[in-house]
């Protein structure tokens, strides 16, 4: 694959002035909710909505907040963008297609023989991954290395690295571990943000295990700790732009819906790891299309 | 023992389903039964014991080590617990817990896990368990099981019961064809002859074991070639002498599962006649690769898990069969 192959000379990032609007990250949002649809309907497998879940965070951070340039993915300063919930996949591929790390068209192989794009994210085959997951519980650790291996560089106070972790990392022990090891480590430039919708596997969190408070289970941690509405697009990039400026490791307790922005799902048991119907995907499909051609009037009228 | 009471099988199933359905019959005969999971239950089926006997059903949440010194904890203290999760949880995540906590206690300790293998499918290299054979095979006092069908699956749960110390069974995700016309009481030494032949053995386990018959029957239209197929239920503690039976039968074996080639019970097979009756053994199985994300199908094709696979290798080790001189038997081998 040919665009695998790190771009000779680093790019600058991308200028700053072109950030999007709080209104144009909404309407991507939208866009990328509707990416996941239609790849897991050609799929007929993956996690739909784990990844609408992410996707107001992940939105944020890849349009606004993330400095990185996606003709030159190992540009040295780059941000870094860890999904410690691997199984979310489908909001990652379709943020970097968006931007082109890869053609678009490539979002249809997803998890078939011979697509770049797997099950779980691979950072030996996608441009743009940063660590392989899709073992919960694994991504802050990883984060922590970067961290750890950025400071080594004298690149503490330039790269922030963003990990995106679900109810379920926040269940495995080794998650607190490396809350521990980032207090530890003094660690300046790291942002944990929890997915918290309460929903998992087998049930609700707080039937199978519950997580509690966990905003103030990372402040015992030792770390800066906040919770927003995880689908306000405001509190998401100021609480992310914050967390950059503090010194400290920092944790974002996002409250969240899973299936956000699809009105069948959106807080409901019973479509984790389940891809949707045909009949399923098109309802989804409309209703996202009509939440797009709001935006975009809205956008127009402006 | 209590017999194994439930109907068997006909139609494709997965073996996953058969742990389900056995655990809950483990559940109505003996109290000390416990089962966990790891917020998986719905995919190992161990939700139907969850539903049937919730007091003494334990889901911990996306915490494997937890589930398996939990376990140890239940164990130690006279329940009989049965932790499911995926194999690569319950194999490689938390492998020091079961090690010291279970194994090293000798505990009664069964571990389901499910979505063994390649045939996992879709979510990739990081779901696909295809080490764990291996992992628990090199695990002391750790006994190794991998069903061939939804039939013998639920054989292997129900009699696990019976049983003494820790079992790692490995269940796998998709449908696949029965075997077994019957649902036995008990797996007897795990190594059981599923069709004579003389000219070549085939040990296979798991999902291979339909794909090791059919390529038998092909074989024996196509080439004229007489494979006994040998399914290798109990790959650990092996019952040698059964195969030692086989390969002084035919001279020359193929190996075939859904894992690693390395550890696995290719190389298991290969330690038995490298000891005691050195005949040429050619594994088939996974090479020093990771999964890839597809269909079950497709992935077991990607990989040549498949009755082709097996039909290559057959052919290939027939050519070879004759240049190897064969040494005799020694006495004791199979006293
Ligand atoms: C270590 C580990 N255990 C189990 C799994 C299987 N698994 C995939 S997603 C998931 C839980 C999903 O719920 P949650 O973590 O809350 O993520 P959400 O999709 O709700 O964001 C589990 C148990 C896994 N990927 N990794
Ligand atoms: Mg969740």
């Amino acid at each position: 694959m040919s665009h695998l192959k790190p771009v000779p000379d680093p790019k600058p990032a991308p200028a700053s002035d072109q950030q999007p609007s709080i209104e144009e990250l909404e309407r991507y949002a939208t866009v990328l909710r509707m990416h996941c649809v239609s790849m897991l309907a050609v799929a007929k497998s993956g996690h739909l909505d784990s990844s609408l879940s992410a996707a107001d965070i992940v939105t944020a951070l890849y349009f606004r907040v993330l400095r990185h340039d996606p003709r030159n993915p190992n540009w040295p300063e780059r941000d870094r963008f860890v999904l410690s919930k691997g199984h979310a996949a489908p909001i990652q591929y379709a943020a970097l297609a968006e931007h082109g790390y890869f053609p678009v068209e490539d979002l249809q192989g997803l998890r078939s023989i011979g697509s770049h794009l797997q099950g779980h994210p691979d950072m030996n085959r996608t441009p743009g991954i940063e660590v392989s997951t899709g073992s919960l519980g694994q991504g802050l650790s990883m984060s922590v290395g970067i961290c750890l291996a950025l400071r080594l560089d004298g690149l503490s106070d330039t790269v922030q690295t963003f990990a995106v972790l679900s109810d379920g990392d926040c269940q495995e022990g080794e998650t607190w571990e490396a809350a521990m090891s980032a207090a530890h480590y003094e660690i300046p430039n790291i942002t944990a943000i929890v997915d918290y919708n309460h929903l998992q596997t087998d049930g609700t969190t707080e039937e199978v295990m519950d997580t509690g408070d966990v905003r103030a289970k990372f402040e015992a941690f030792g770390w800066d700790s906040v919770e927003i509405d995880g689908h306000d697009m405001s509190a998401v990039v100021e609480a992310l732009e914050r967390s950059r400026t503090l010194g400290r490791p920092s944790a974002i307790v996002c409250q969240t819906k899973k299936g956000r922005g699809v009105s069948f799902m959106e807080g409901r048991f019973g479509f984790h790891g389940k891809p949707p119907s045909p009949e399923q995907a098109e309802q989804a499909m409309e209703e996202l299309e009509a939440t797009k051609r709001a935006q975009d009037e809205a956008l127009g009228k402006r | 023992m209590a017999p194994a009471t439930a109907e068997p099988k006909t139609e494709p199933i997965a073996t996953r389903q058969a742990y389900g359905d056995a655990l809950v019959a483990l559940g109505e005969a003996h109290e000390e039964v416990v089962a966990l999971d790891a917020d998986l239950a719905v995919s190992t089926q161990s939700m139907k014991f969850g539903k049937a006997f919730p007091d003494r059903f334990f889901n911990v949440g996306a915490a494997e080590a937890n589930m398996m010194s939990i376990s140890c904890g239940l164990a130690a203290t006279g329940k009989v617990p049965y932790a499911s999760t995926f194999a690569i949880f319950a194999s490689s995540r938390s492998y020091d817990q079961v090690r010291l906590g279970i194994a090293h206690n000798e505990l009664k300790v069964r571990i389901g896990a499910s979505h063994g293998g390649v045939s996992l499918g879709e979510d990739g290299a990081s779901h696909q368990m295809i080490e764990d054979i291996a992992l628990m095979r090199a695990m002391p006092k750790m006994q190794v099981i991998v069903p061939a069908d939804y039939n013998q699956a639920y054989t292997a749960t129900h009699e696990s019961f019976e049983r003494e110390g820790p079992i790692y069974m490995r269940f796998g995700r998709p449908s696949t064809p029965i075997v077994y016309d019957e649902i036995a009481e008990t797996l007897g030494d795990g190594v059981d002859v599923l069709r004579q032949g003389k000219d070549i053995s085939i040990f296979a386990c798991g999902h291979m074991v339909w794909r090791a018959l059919d390529a038998a029957q092909k074989l024996e239209r196509e080439d004229g070639i007489e494979a006994e197929v040998v399914n290798v239920a109990i790959i650990k503690p092996l019952a040698s002498k059964a195969v030692l039976e086989s390969l002084a039968k035919t001279g020359v074996a193929v190996t075939a599962e859904e894992h690693r080639v390395t550890g696995g019970l290719g190389d298991a097979i290969r330690q038995v006649a490298a000891e005691q009756h050195p005949v040429p053994v050619f594994a088939l199985g996974m090479g020093d690769e990771f999964g890839v994300s597809g269909t079950a199908e497709a992935c077991m094709e990607h990989f040549g898990l498949t009755s082709t696979g097996i039909i290559d290798l057959v052919r290939e080790a027939m050519v070879k069969k004759p240049l190897v001189q064969h040494p005799p038997i020694r006495g004791s081998s199979l006293d």
